[in-house]
């Protein structure tokens, strides 16, 4: 049977599944828990060593982990938010900035209609309650990055709110259960994104360029129902699938596309919950996933040595393995929020309430939205299993891999082999082979054609099993 | 911290000032602890308490060095003098008189425009490319970037510098 595989090293840090032994349950003096179940291939928290050699302790207490998410994506559009410059990854410092981002006197935000749909697309597929009414608000604090001194975002009544995220992880002694778990969302809000800083240590300065300053962000804001790194990891990746799939963003971590910041916190069952600490500046999920880990151990070992936590702001780094507190961060912010004045309510309609012979331009039906949504992940993966017959976790790697789904298909349509034998291939040999060599799909020398015949010979038995493994 | 005590009592005399930051306050029913009053009188603006701050103006609306303190590290402004202590005391006088309003039941409003929605742009790029203009209101720029310092400055510590120290 197949197991997934994963690559090695890769920094965008791909999840196929999670493996969780037993539970998120973290025991004194033993660091058990979603380290000990890793995935094969992918390297493990620098405590795993440490969990063979020790044995719990008698008279151990357990803890409970309290891990909760914030997400921020940056909606994949061609202007911003408020005003009409460019969005693009990489250009020359400050050529995309007008005059309102810029944050000059006189200039007023004017919404983007496709970043209000890429939110009601986003919500709709996250189960979400579209609220009809939401406002904007605008949420102050000082940084060279955000030149107007507060950021526009919708705090009170954002434009989408209680919905949930489906997700699959591995459990049991031989990681072969599959368990849905789902992870509720407190709600989604268009927000606009910062500038970006560049620190010259050198010369004692910063430097700024505001070309992603009023970007549109989605900002989606995730219950703490997550207990450790791998379900956090998994958490995004499935978010981030979704978000590619309803071309609502890009959702690329490593261009800064999405952001993930991750609140943790430890306490006994059955007592109130511990003080919490953040951790930002995450820009892989691998390094998501370690962070959490990380950040879980040091309170529970601080808690346990008798210290206490501190309610402060951490940044992970990644070369050490270990979370470190930020500077800059001077205790509890307070952000002073207040409606923003220069923007009305945005009212959304549906059919049964369109007002009558309204500029289509400025109406937004949630009904339509919700009729051209694309297919959702899962709904591909439970489309997988039942047209070909593969196992539900062949279908979790085919859509993690990019543009392996693709591959996959265009083979199906040229060969006449059986789908298990095609899948068979496709995961073990031909992912295998990529993985060796370390290239994207994109890179396979291999074309689906090509596959497709070989596959087509080995199934009229011209060629033996092992020769065609040679040839591939 | 005689001088201190001494300017405290000095406001108390400003007339009868309603407490601030009532249970009736609507803002702060909508955003928890962290709310607004929304005043519009000062470019200084005031915050009713939040989690960390010092307490709210006791009866007879003084507000305390603390909270003042507090301000001006939120909001980088500079109460210089007691004057302008008095002003924004009159000013949270002044809005509390909404308080005689009766709006149970009244869903409060967000802007005065609530009647029409919100106008839509179409998704085109029709500004930007003007760096130059842009950097030209910077007076130190590096390369296209424009200068901020390493982080930010924190303010003076609270006692080690007198806030009214230029009034």
């Amino acid at each position: 049977m197949a197991a997934p595989i994963l690559r090695r090293g890769f920094p965008g840090g791909r999840w196929a599944l999670v493996w969780i032994h037993g539970g998120c349950r973290h025991r004194n003096g033993a660091p058990t828990g979603p380290t000990h179940g890793s995935t094969r291939g992918r390297s493990s928290v620098a405590q795993q060593s440490l969990q063979t050699a020790q044995k719990p302790r008698k008279g151990e207490h357990k803890w409970e982990t309290v891990v909760g998410l914030e997400v921020h994506a940056q909606i994949s559009s061609n202007s911003k938010l408020f005003s009409g410059s460019k969005v693009c990854f990489a250009a020359p410092p400050n050529s995309l900035v007008s005059f309102f981002d810029a944050s000059l006197p006189g200039t007023l935000p004017v919404l983007n209609r496709r970043c209000v749909e890429a939110a009601v697309m986003t919500g709709l597929a996250l189960n979400c309650r579209i609220n009809k009414k939401s406002l904007f608000d605008r949420k102050h604090y000082f940084y060279a990055d955000l030149p107007a001194g507060y950021q526009i975002t919708q705090q009170r009544l954002p434009i989408a709110a209680q919905g949930s995220l489906k997700y699959s992880i591995c459990t049991g002694q031989r990681r072969s259960q599959m368990v849905t778990k789902t992870v509720r969302i407190k709600q989604i809000q268009l927000e606009q994104d910062s500038g970006k800083s560049l620190h010259d240590d050198l010369r004692c300065q910063t430097l700024v360029d505001l070309n992603r300053a009023g970007v549109g962000l989605l900002e989606v804001v995730l219950e703490p129902d997550l207990c450790c790194g791998e379900e956090a990891a998994t958490v995004v990746r499935e978010l981030q699938l979704i978000l590619q799939a309803l071309g609502a963003s890009q959702a690329n971590m490593a261009e800064g596309q999405l952001r993930v910041d991750a609140n943790i916190s430890v306490h006994h069952p059955g007592e109130p919950l511990g003080v919490r600490t953040e951790v930002k500046n995450l820009n892989s999920i691998r390094f998501l996933a370690k962070a959490i880990d990380y950040e879980i151990q040091r309170q529970i070992s601080e808690l346990e040595n008798g210290g206490e936590i501190l309610n402060e702001t951490r940044s992970f780094d990644h070369k050490l393995g270990c979370t470190v507190p930020m500077r800059d961060k001077e205790g509890e912010q307070d952000y002073r929020f207040m409606p923003e004045p220069n923007l009305p309510p945005l009212v959304l309609y549906d059919t049964s309430c369109l007002p009558a012979g309204a500029d289509p331009q400025q109406v937004i039906n949630i009904d339509r939205i919700r009729d051209s949504l694309p297919e959702l992940p899962s709904v591909t993966r439970d489309r997988l299993v039942g047209e070909y017959g593969m196992l539900p976790e062949h279908s979790f790697v085919l859509l993690n891999e990019v543009g392996l789904l693709e591959f996959f298909q265009n083979v199906m349509k040229e060969t006449r082999a059986e789908p298990k034998k095609v899948t068979n291939w496709v995961l073990n040999t031909f992912l295998g082979y990529l993985k060796q060599q370390n290239l994207a799909v994109s890179e396979s020398p291999v074309t689906p054609s090509a596959l497709a015949e070989l596959l087509n010979l080995l199934d009229r038995k011209v060629i033996s099993s092992s020769a065609a493994k040679q040839r591939a | 911290m005689l001088a201190r005590t001494v300017r405290v009592r000095l406001r108390a005399p400003l007339g009868r000032l309603r407490e601030f930051a009532s249970k009736a306050d609507p803002w702060a029913k909508a955003w928890g602890s962290s709310a607004d009053g929304g005043q519009g009188q000062e470019a200084e603006r005031a915050s009713p308490r939040t989690r960390s701050t010092p307490a709210a103006p006791q009866e007879g609306g003084r507000v305390s060095a603390e909270l003042i303190e507090h301000l001006q590290r939120l909001a980088l402004v500079d109460f210089g003098s007691r004057e302008a202590v008095a002003r924004l005391e009159k000013a949270i006088a002044f809005a509390d008189r909404l308080h005689a309003v009766d709006t149970d039941g009244v869903e409060p409003m967000a802007s005065v425009l609530e009647d029409r929605c919100v106008y839509l742009r179409a998704d085109n790029v029709g500004e930007g490319s003007c760096a130059e203009e842009v950097l030209q209101n910077s007076r130190h720029i590096v390369e296209e970037y424009f200068v901020a310092p390493p982080g930010n400055i924190p303010l003076p510590k609270l006692g080690k510098q007198d806030p009214f120290s230029h009034s």
